[in-house]
């Protein structure tokens, strides 16, 4: 029987050595991959690679990424949410594509300004 | 929905809602039998026959955000749509059970998709479900349980960039071994 075996636990124990924690401790932002029906109909499965990706590409250490349900929103998914720690207001972006979570790691997670062109609206996060 | 990879995590994150510590996914390919069959079990909070009627319909869901919870059928739709079939049942307290089979050579059966993008995603969501993944093809198989790796990795959660993403790689490589 296939399994993860030995050598395996080895080269994840070794990656996990220059490990990113996602969501123990405080964060510096926290990203949120909306994953209801509409969202994963949407493409977003894609998007939360691309988030992991983007954080490991650049080595962040302070970002919790996460994902949650419908937002509420079917005909603009996918959807992430945005939240930066000295920036309590979280933002929703909207219809995102791996090139458009790249600018938005490039705007909003490293300059902390939002990419006003893919934001909904900045208010209240809406999970549940 | 392009594939039954994006189906397994649809209604999973249902269990995963539904409060499960336990999370079992079990795929059957049998080429043979011409079947591939699908099933989902969790330990969550279960539904009523009331509201497991509705979930099989379109036009209902416990939410109060959207009218429409349709994780289910859409499952039925991509089961029925190539031969096959669809059965939820529900407990209250006690869990739930979704099965599929769909026909294994019919021209409309989606293909499986990408089974380790959707374990990592369930990873990331569950805050407090194990996850069980246990893969059978024509006698092969494959299975992946987070409670064991943890525990042999020594960590509480699996919940790290780089652990995931290799973790993502493996799974790849192991599923494409049984296949
Ligand atoms: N495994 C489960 N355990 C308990 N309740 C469930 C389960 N699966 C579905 N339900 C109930 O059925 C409802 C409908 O589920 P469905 O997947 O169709 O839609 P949803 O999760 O509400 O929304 P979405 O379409 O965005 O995924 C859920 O809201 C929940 O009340």
């Amino acid at each position: 029987m296939a399994k993860i075996t030995i050598a395996d636990l080895e080269k994840i124990r070794e990656e996990s050595r220059r490990t990113l924690v996602l969501r123990e401790g405080a964060g510096r932002a926290k990203i949120t991959v909306h994953m209801g029906t509409c969202g994963i109909a949407a493409g977003a499965r894609d998007i939360m690679s691309a988030v992991l990706k983007e954080v490991e590409e650049r080595e962040l250490s302070d970002i919790i990424v996460t994902n949650s349900g419908c937002a509420g929103l079917c005909s603009k998914e996918p959807m992430i949410t945005v939240e930066l720690v000295n920036f309590p207001a979280p933002v929703k972006y909207i219809e995102m594509t791996p090139g458009k979570i790249k600018q938005i790691f490039d705007s909003h997670i490293m300059k902390e300004q939002i990419v006003k062109e893919y934001a909904l609206a900045i208010g209240s996060e809406m999970t549940h | 929905m392009n594939d039954i990879s994006l189906h397994i995590l649809d209604v999973s994150e249902n269990s995963i809602q539904a409060g499960a510590k336990n999370l079992e996914i079990f795929i059957v390919e049998d080429t043979k039998k011409d079947i591939l069959t699908l099933e989902i079990f969790d330990d969550g909070k279960g539904m009523d026959e009331e509201i497991l009627k509705k979930v099989e319909s379109p036009f209902e869901t416990s939410r109060t955000t959207r009218k429409v919870g349709l994780g289910i059928p859409f499952l039925k739709e991509a089961a029925e749509s190539c031969g096959g079939t669809m059965v939820i049942s529900s407990a209250k307290g006690k869990g739930t059970k979704v099965k599929a089979t769909f026909k294994y050579s019919h021209i409309d059966r989606k293909p499986l998709g990408d089974i380790a993008e959707t374990l990592v995603a369930l990873i990331l969501r569950a805050e407090k479900t194990e996850i069980l993944y246990l893969h059978k093809k024509n006698g092969k198989e494959f299975i992946f349980r987070t409670r064991e790796l943890k525990r042999q990795l020594g960590v509480q959660n699996l919940k790290k960039v780089n652990l995931l993403n290799s973790l993502k790689e493996i799974i790849k490589h192991k599923i494409s071994e049984i296949q």
